[in-house]
């Protein structure tokens, strides 16, 4: 069984994120950058199916500026076999994504995407769904257990208010959830060897995609800043505040 | 070989993510039960910090010098007992075998320290030699094709994990100063060896020390380091020369945790109707700490550059080595003085740093002895003959 995994250079979970004066975007100068941390969850499974023997090979691929080759090194120095890198600089909407995606699929046919459910700089949720929607696939959305064998996969998915077991039929496309895994650390004999690894280049003309943006970003804003709360002595005052101040009830 | 920019910095981000995420929240607990969790060893086993130094050949990952610092720094975010742990086969415990011993000894040991599989001590400190390490008298006699060891060596680092120690002992019982003594190595299972009891340190709990005491402890005739009597006090210098140098880069990214707190805590905390950041006082402070560690720090890069291009670096070492720890005790003090009283609670990381970075002044060569190998070099030199 062969698994694809994308994976998203992203800002770091840890970096305090700031609005661009202009407010067209967030600042990225000099600031930290990692793979997206629902990608790597994405590479331990299949990293952790191969290991088990359920994989014969986990390829990851990315799509973005030269820099993404760093985050395909860190996949590779994780586990995957091999990388291919489609380079693209600027702004990618999940559509494209999905499109270019969808385009490696039929040169690698692989039986299973896993995919992040969503990457944290954009939040948007959407290329898994898409990408299976153009490929016809299975999808399990949200996954927080899997199990894939004799072409078949059942994965336990993580929705309001509980949880969902489905059995898909392969090949399929996966979304993980938090819960899945907790991804290892490369270490730096692996990260050593990873070096040696190849990873392919490609270009979104070579997939034969568009990759025009379709949305236009009027303005970028920060959150509201918290206000500081206050303490009530009773429940009395409570009940007071929330209706005469708050208005809420 | 050495790494291109790129994986290095890949390795050192993959470290700053250990850090951040596994080690640092274990801190408290490491210092109140003084015992660092198997899973977090066996973690850094397998991120290959034990084997950081040992060559390639010999199943280790052959960091050249400015390599191993810049792990070292980054590593010594988190509190110092966790880099203790591999710290002994990364440094003293391994480097002996590594830079003297027979190519049978490298194959036989570095491998298993370098995957973390031994832990190795290094054993040259006794109840009666300290910084006078060549007047040492634990003995190795001669018996048939082996040696027979007797004696008492203190404060061991990593002594009640250790399974191998090299062992400084003294073969020639006529010479009485370092031309006497030989390395040995010396498996903790063989006859003869025994372990003192723990001992309550001031800090780096979870970093434990011991006696090891021999009696009547008999080692194969290759147990002697290089297969030569009479060399091992030069072997015990080599391993330190390059040991004082990670302790100098342990003590700078400790420097640069420390000071980062203090930074965190000196914006958070408001006095007089403003975050203490903006009082001078503590300004000045905050400037001397950070420029202290870049000077430390500048020092150890240039040594360890120096090192990897194959100069000599006894007395650069001995620089950094002695500028680096009293620089993290000042830079300590001022940690714990900007936190106010909260900065003597243990609650408060810089509480248990402010111990644990005492300890750099004293091992592996006090700061009087670095001024002494500083000192004498100076003078012979400038032609001298220094006592
Ligand atoms: C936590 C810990 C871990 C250790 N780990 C190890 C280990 O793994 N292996 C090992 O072999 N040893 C180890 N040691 C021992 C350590 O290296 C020695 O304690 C250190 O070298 C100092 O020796 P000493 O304690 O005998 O002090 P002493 O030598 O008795 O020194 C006492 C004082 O006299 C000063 N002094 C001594 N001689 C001179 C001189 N000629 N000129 C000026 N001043 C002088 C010293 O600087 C010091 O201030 C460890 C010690 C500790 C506390």
């Amino acid at each position: 069984m062969k698994v694809l995994v994308p994976v998203k250079r992203v800002i770091d979970y840890n970096v305090k994120v700031r609005v661009k004066a202009d407010r067209t975007g967030v600042d990225l100068a000099n600031v930290k950058m990692s793979m997206n941390p629902f990608d790597e969850i994405a590479v331990e499974e299949a990293v952790r199916m191969k290991e088990a023997g359920a994989a014969d090979e986990a390829v990851a691929v990315s799509l973005g500026p030269q820099q993404s080759q760093e985050t395909l090194r860190t996949a590779l120095a994780m586990g995957a076999d091999r990388a291919i890198h489609v380079v693209h600089d600027g702004e990618l909407e999940p559509l494209a994504v999905a499109k270019m995606l969808a385009g490696v699929v039929g040169e690698e046919a692989p039986d299973l995407v896993i995919l992040g459910k969503q990457a944290i700089d954009d939040d948007a949720n959407q290329t898994g769904q898409m990408l299976s929607g153009l490929l016809g696939w299975s999808q399990g959305t949200f996954v927080s257990k899997v199990d894939a064998s004799d072409g078949a996969v059942r994965v336990v998915r993580e929705v309001d208010g509980g949880l969902e077991t489905v059995a898909l039929r392969m090949p399929a496309v996966l979304t993980v959830d938090l819960r899945l895994n907790e991804p290892r650390y490369a270490s730096l004999p692996n990260i050593m060897k990873a070096r040696k690894k190849e990873i392919a280049r490609k270009t979104p003309a070579d997939l034969g995609v568009d990759t025009t943006p379709r949305l236009n970003t009027l303005r970028v804003e920060e959150p509201p800043k918290r206000q500081g709360g206050l303490k009530v002595g009773s429940v009395a005052e409570l009940v007071d505040k929330l209706h005469n101040d708050a208005g809420v009830i | 070989m050495p790494l291109d920019r790129a994986t290095l910095d890949r390795f050192l981000e993959t470290v700053d993510s250990f850090v951040a995420e596994r080690l640092i929240p274990a801190e408290a607990e490491v210092d109140a039960t003084d015992r660092i969790p198997d899973g977090l060893v066996e973690e850094m086993k397998r991120l290959g910090l034990f084997g950081l130094t040992v060559p390639e050949d010999y199943g280790g990952l052959g960091l050249a010098p400015p390599e191993e610092m810049e792990v070292a720094w980054a590593v010594s975010h988190a509190a110092p007992a966790f880099r203790s742990a591999f710290g002994t086969n990364v440094t003293i415990g391994s480097q002996g075998i590594a830079i003297d011993g027979t190519e049978e000894q490298k194959r036989r040991y570095l491998p298993k320290m370098a995957s973390g599989e031994i832990v190795a001590s290094f054993a040259l400190t006794e109840p009666g030699a300290g910084s006078d390490a060549a007047s040492l008298t634990t003995r190795a006699d001669r018996d048939g094709n082996g040696y027979v060891l007797n004696g008492v060596k203190r404060f061991i680092t990593n002594a009640p994990v250790a399974g191998v120690f090299t062992v400084m002992a003294r073969t020639n019982r006529e010479e009485r100063g370092a031309r006497g003594i030989s390395a040995f190595i010396v498996e903790a299972g063989a006859p003869g060896v025994r372990l003192g009891g723990p001992e309550n340190k001031m800090g780096q709990k979870g970093a434990p020390i011991c006696d090891v005491i021999f009696e009547d402890c008999r080692v194969p005739g290759d147990a002697l380091i290089g297969g030569v009597e009479g060399r091992g006090f030069k072997t015990a210098m080599k391993a330190l020369d390059r040991g004082r140098l990670h302790l100098a880069a342990t003590c700078c990214g400790l420097a640069d945790r420390l000071i980062r707190e203090s930074v965190d805590f000196a914006l958070g905390r408001e006095q007089f109707g403003r975050p203490v950041a903006e009082f001078q006082l503590v300004q000045a402070m905050l400037a001397d700490s950070r420029t202290e560690h870049d000077v430390a720090w500048a020092l150890v890069r240039d040594a360890a550059r120096r090192a990897g291009e194959g100069e000599p670096i006894a007395r650069l070492g001995a620089e950094a080595k002695y500028y680096a720890s009293e620089m993290v005790g000042r830079v300590a003090d001022r940690a714990v003085q900007i936190h106010g009283g909260s900065g003597y609670i243990d609650d408060y990381a810089v509480a248990r740093l402010y111990r644990d970075v005492r300890i750099y002044r004293l091992y592996e060569g006090t700061s009087q002895i670095q001024q002494l190998v500083i000192a004498r070099d100076m003078l012979k030199e400038a032609g001298g003959s220094p006592p």
